[in-house]
């Protein structure tokens, strides 16, 4: 998993038929300082909003048993809303 | 997921059994704010509705043959959706 923060929404109407039901979140994905080193766009299942800092899941199948599916193409998906981060001791400050 | 910009398309008879009906499109793949980043690449239409200029969001690695039709297939980028809009937090 990966922590990242919540950068804004995708809004979508046409898509594959399993997206139909998810809210699409584009969330900048943080190193362990955390420094901004990419982007994924991940479906949310925590009701997570702009500015959150977040834990994103990005692999296939654990994604799909989270939906409860046994097929589908999803990977990353926002599973948690961080309320605080410790690294080396010392807690780092939620941008 | 990330996003892309369709550039164009590909088109190949000879492909391997279960890649029938699939298209092929030339994608760009983009940063949050729509520049360019990467190169190009070669994506399945799963939703079969993307064209030339439009803005979607594609799906890497073994996901992405899961959006096709037949599940085993060597794909590894798929187009899941064309995106309306997007909304930044600072824009």
């Amino acid at each position: 998993m990966k922590v990242g923060k919540v950068a804004g929404t995708v809004i979508s109407t046409i898509n594959i038929p399993l997206l139909d039901a998810h809210r699409l979140l584009l969330c900048d994905v943080e190193d362990i300082e955390g420094k901004p080193s990419g982007y994924t766009i991940a479906i949310d299942v925590v009701d997570a909003g702009v500015g959150d800092t977040v834990l994103i899941l990005d692999e296939g199948s654990s994604a799909r048993q989270i939906l409860g599916l046994d097929h589908g193409a999803i990977r990353a998906v926002v599973v948690g809303i961080v309320d605080q981060l410790v690294v080396d001791g010392e807690v780092r400050p939620l941008t | 997921m990330q996003l892309g910009r369709v550039l164009g398309s590909v088109v190949a008879t000879e492909k391997v059994v279960g890649l029938e009906g699939i298209r092929f499109l030339i994608v760009q793949p983009l940063d949050k704010r729509g520049r360019p980043q990467g190169e190009t690449l070669v994506a399945a239409d799963a939703v079969a509705m993307a064209g030339p200029g439009e803005l979607v969001y594609f799906v890497a690695s073994r996901e992405a043959a899961e959006a096709l039709p037949e599940r085993f297939v060597p794909v590894d980028h798929a187009i899941v959706g064309i995106v309306d809009d997007v909304n930044l937090e600072e824009e």
